[in-house]
């Protein structure tokens, strides 16, 4: 039976599909969660160079790179909004935009605590990490600016240029450590191979699908308070049996 | 003991106490605020479908 992807763009359905969906999300991402910890911390050997510190990577690198796809997926959501007018894709944006905030800020707090033991700093205006919490500022500069606009349409255009234009910032992200010269390592995982144990792939891959899972359970929950709010002058809503409850 | 000392020493206490617990504990924080910002969004529902429902009847 095909599926009518279309009928789930409506506030309306996508409502209830994402409360069906939520349990499903949230149980797979504890599940994976607790098997890649188990990988990284009880099968993966101790690193060569960086003895136990390394085991960072299993939270640290997951971060980055969502906070950057976040980061994508809400621009184009809000691009979407902007063009089309589509009610959910600026709500899908706003709802995202936290968790890819959050995403930044660990990404940024465990570097830290990886640069210190390593390059025995906590920071330095490297490329890679001055253009991360450039990416943390950008999320936070659209959280900002939508909640200071009243009407919520408004708010969306003008969140949504912010989000389209500051876009630009994650190939730089993802290139700075090939453009510049900087502290930050180059990529441990090409298209061409790597270099890492097997155990450590398995726990950063399972850790990276566990933190997909997290940021899609609450994305979806989030979204699902903004739909009530937002059409809570509408009858559906109030047809609602949590609503009538 | 300085932090250098102690990291070195303790390196799995220091990636569990300073990033494991740190990210899970924000986890838990959103959760949370996710699901009091759902409980407040539909009390103001709740509390408007009365309204209207009380200045229909």
């Amino acid at each position: 039976m095909a599926i009518n992807w279309f009928k789930y763009s409506a506030p309306t359905t996508f409502y209830g599909l994402a409360g069906k969906l939520i349990p499903w999300f949230a149980i797979s991402a504890a599940v994976l969660c607790m098997v890649g910890l188990y990988i990284g911390f009880v099968v993966a050997p101790a690193d060569a160079q960086q003895g136990e510190f390394y085991r960072i990577i299993f939270i640290h690198v997951p971060s980055s790179i969502l906070s950057m796809f976040l980061y994508l997926i809400m621009a184009a959501y809000a691009a979407m909004g902007l063009i089309f007018n589509t009610r959910l894709s600026s709500m899908m944006a706003s709802a995202i935009a936290p968790t890819g905030a959050l995403f930044a800020f660990i990404s940024l707090w465990t570097g830290a605590l990886w640069g210190k033991p390593m390059w025995g700093a906590w920071w330095v205006w490297d490329a890679r990490l001055t253009s991360e919490l450039i990416l943390l500022f950008l999320y936070l500069g659209f959280i900002s600016l939508h909640a200071s606009i009243d009407d919520p349409r408004r708010a969306d255009r003008a969140a949504a240029l912010l989000a389209i234009v500051g876009s630009v910032n994650v190939p730089i992200i993802y290139f700075s450590v090939q453009w510049w010269n900087t502290l930050h390592q180059g990529s441990t995982i090409k298209f061409t191979g790597t270099s890492m144990h097997i155990a450590m792939q398995q726990a950063m891959f399972t850790m990276l699908v566990a933190c997909w899972l997290y940021a899609i359970t609450v994305t979806l929950m989030r979204v699902r308070s903004i739909i009530l709010e937002r059409e809570r002058h509408t009858k559906w809503i109030t047809e609602l049996a949590e609503v009538k409850s | 003991m300085s932090l250098d000392i102690w990291m070195r020493e303790n390196p799995l206490s220091y990636i569990w106490i300073g990033s494991y617990a740190v990210a899970f504990l924000i986890f838990a924080i959103e959760i949370a605020m996710v699901v009091h910002k759902r409980k407040i969004t539909l009390q103001q529902v709740r509390l408007m479908r009365e309204a209207d429902e009380s200045e229909e009847g």
